[in-house]
């Protein structure tokens, strides 16, 4: 094989790899927030918000026909959120674009992901995964307000 | 080289047939786009509702479109190198099957009994007909695929000297890759959703059916895109006035096809909860490895155009560029390739950012995901597919191609199309606008409490390139019925522009072999779908859950009450 092809596929590897470095650094190096896989026995049947201390929450998020359960989570600035997310009909989505959020809520599978929400302001929440003719309608909020 | 009438017949309607359907899901992409740009605040127009047309569009263009393609450009290229007719069972026998899935499928969508989207994901229902159908039109092309290899053996005991061509190899990658990934899905078709659609089972396993579709629907890409890559290595440089720059890459790029597609799938459920991080991971480097040979034919094709380039008399480092024969209306498929391949740039950079595990956080399931594949599948696999329609009609028919100005030109035209409505969905879904969703309803509509101005200019820029996009195909179906509803004038035959090589290179015996890729293919798949599967039983659980797209009540519950 010619000497350039070589060549070609030693510098798209090069370039990959420099690409997966920094996946990994985002991962490990800054802990970026991915979702994660929590045990099926961790089950819950309706939306619900835990405040475990001042700045540490708990959201357990149920999707279904086509909304989270509430329309409204209201926070202090600086508070830390678990999300656990799970559906209790169909496939649906759950995004926070301002904070890189977006997970998938699935029947019969528990979702899990942690935000920190620093600034005030209202963050809204969008059905990203097409969920029966009422999925435009399927939103929510976050509001981050002083008491 | 002649061929029969029956043959014949076969690529004709394997050609004429998904181009008819072509203008339905043509028509239901631009319709979106004027949902999605606020223009229309309804569920439904002309008696389509949205998502019923999204359905529509996503069957028709991505798979009966497509599927049909890949087959006939396959029984057009393999008669062509192997100088021989595949069997008359195989060619018949798959247009018969995939023809009635076909139907079954546009039955259904047209009656609104299966508006759940080409993932069909469950629990989400569609009529049992629509797993049917769709099950059908998959396993219609393992057929042809069955007869080539017939005659593929055939041809090796007569010229065991020789090489298999590479068009072959690609068509034979393409349909063995095919075949490795279609089998988990027609598994989930008949043995998962269709007895659960029938209500014979209530129960289905919500991550297990996503993780069959995504072992499916990323090979699928693959599928969509090679018959182009085939056109790149074997059509394109003698178009060009070139040479292949060199035939063994193009034997090992397709090689790496065979053995990184198929594993891939699960970058799709990067946002998921059943699937651990680790696989993800290894998912990610696998999709990685799979830009390689993307990156190769790059190279290949490139160098193979500067070539051309020069031998039409360039000098200089860039003026082959210019030389290139761009708008010639007797070589009107160059276009064809250099747009597909234009618009393949950005949608193989824009892929290697949605394969990226963290990266993927933020567009995953936003606009940004149908900005991407619309420059893969709308860009380089349809150009391809627009081009290789008009040449092998023409040639097999023996009907003149006519307007070959427009002909010329719709590429180009088609092109800008694209770009403008990828740029509108790619910069829309970075600000979070989500896909698969009838905008115009609530978030683009002024009067709704969800509307969000932030969409407003993408949704528009999106609009604008549908309207051309949806432009420039009513040129293309022009010229192409006027061509087809013409009388013939020459002899049908089956011919191609052949590439010959530019180095007479020494054989590497092991991009010769497809045999051992096979075996490396399998490997892979086992090392990323048995820790996924193992992950999807440990993390998820069967639901009892059966739905209707309009109605939040489940099926199954009512049914035992």
């Amino acid at each position: 094989m010619d000497k350039y092809e070589f060549r070609t596929i030693g510098l798209s590897g090069l370039l990959l790899a420099v690409f997966f470095f920094a996946i990994l650094y985002n991962s490990y190096g800054r802990k970026i927030n991915m979702p994660t896989c929590i045990p099926a026995d961790r089950t819950f049947q309706r939306t619900e918000v835990k405040k475990i201390d001042d700045h540490l929450y708990e959201f357990d998020i149920v999707a279904r026909m086509w909304s989270y359960g509430l329309y409204e989570f209201v926070i202090p600035p600086g508070s830390t959120v678990d999300f656990y997310l799970t559906s209790s009909d169909v496939v649906h989505g759950f995004e926070i674009n301002e904070k890189g959020v977006n997970m998938m809520a699935i029947p019969g599978v528990v979702n899990k992901i942690t935000a920190t929400f620093e600034n005030p302001g209202v963050y809204p929440i969008v059905c990203n995964e097409f969920c029966g003719v009422g999925h435009q309608n399927m939103t929510g909020r976050i509001v981050v307000k002083q008491d | 080289m002649k061929v029969t009438k029956l043959l014949r017949t076969t690529i004709l309607t394997g050609l004429t047939f998904p181009m008819v359907l072509f203008i339905l899901g043509v028509y239901n992409g631009v319709m979106q786009t004027f949902y999605r740009a606020g223009v229309i605040h309804r569920q439904s127009t002309a008696g389509i509702s949205y998502y019923q047309g999204l359905t529509m569009h996503g069957v028709i263009n991505a798979l009966v479109l497509t599927t049909f393609f890949a087959v006939t450009f396959g029984h057009y290229t393999i008669t062509h190198y192997l100088k021989k007719e595949p069997p008359g069972w195989s060619y018949l026998g798959s247009l018969v099957v995939m023809a009635v899935g076909t139907l079954t499928d546009l039955a259904v969508m047209v009656l609104g009994k299966a508006s759940a989207l080409y993932t069909f994901y469950a629990p989400l229902k569609a009529s049992p007909l629509f797993y049917l159908g769709t099950a059908l039109l998959i396993a219609g092309s393992w057929i042809a695929f069955a007869g080539w290899i017939k005659i593929w053996y055939q041809w090796k005991r007569e010229n065991s000297d020789k090489k298999m061509p590479i068009a072959v190899l690609g068509t034979f990658v393409n349909f063995t890759m095919w075949l490795l990934s279609t089998i988990p899905v027609v598994y989930e078709l008949l043995a998962l959703l269709t007895p659960w659609a029938l209500g014979l089972t209530d129960t289905v396993h919500v991550p297990l059916t996503r993780t069959l579709f995504w072992m499916f629907g990323h090979p699928l890409v693959y599928f969509w895109i090679l018959p182009a890559y085939v056109g790149y290595y074997t059509i394109l440089p003698k178009v060009a006035g070139g040479k292949l720059y060199s035939a063994n890459a193009a034997r090992l790029a397709f090689l790496l096809f065979l053995v990184l597609s198929t594993p891939v799938g699960v970058h799709h459920q990067f946002s998921e909860g059943a699937i651990s991080g680790g696989v993800k991971m290894w998912v990610s480097i696998l999709t990685f490895g799979v830009a390689v040979p993307s990156f190769m034919t790059a190279f290949t094709v490139g160098a193979s155009l500067e070539y051309a380039g020069r031998r039409r008399g360039a000098k200089g480092l860039l003026n082959w560029m210019a030389k290139l024969p761009w708008l010639e209306p007797d070589n009107y498929l160059f276009g064809y390739f250099i747009c597909g391949l234009i618009l393949f740039i950005f949608g193989g950079m824009s892929g290697i950012i949605n394969g990226s595990y963290t990266l993927n956080q933020l567009v995953h399931n936003t606009g940004w995901v149908p900005g991407h594949f619309h420059m893969t599948v709308a860009g380089p696999s349809l150009l391809f597919i627009f081009g290789l329609s008009l040449y092998m009609f023409s040639h097999i028919s023996g009907k003149p191609l006519r307007y070959r100005r427009t002909v010329t030109i719709i590429p180009y035209l088609w092109m800008i199309g694209v770009a403008m409505l990828s740029h509108g969905l790619m910069a829309g879904g970075l600000m979070g606008e989500p896909r698969r969703t009838n905008l115009g309803l609530t978030y683009t509509n002024p009067e709704s409490q969800l509307f969000n101005s932030r969409w407003v200019p993408s949704t528009t820029m999106t609009m604008v390139g549908g309207i051309i996009m949806g432009t420039a195909a009513a040129l293309y179906f022009i010229c192409f019925f006027k061509m087809a509803l013409s009388k013939a004038r020459a002899t049908p035959t089956i011919e191609l522009p052949e590439a010959e090589e530019l180095h007479v290179e020494k054989p590497l015996p092991i991009v010769l072999n497809m045999r051992p890729w096979i075996v490396i293919s399998v490997i892979l798949i086992a090392t990323t779908y048995i820790p996924s599967l193992s992950n999807v039983y440990k993390y998820g659980r069967p639901v009892r859950n059966r739905f209707n797209i309009d109605n939040p009540i489940n099926t199954v519950q009512d049914e035992k009450k």
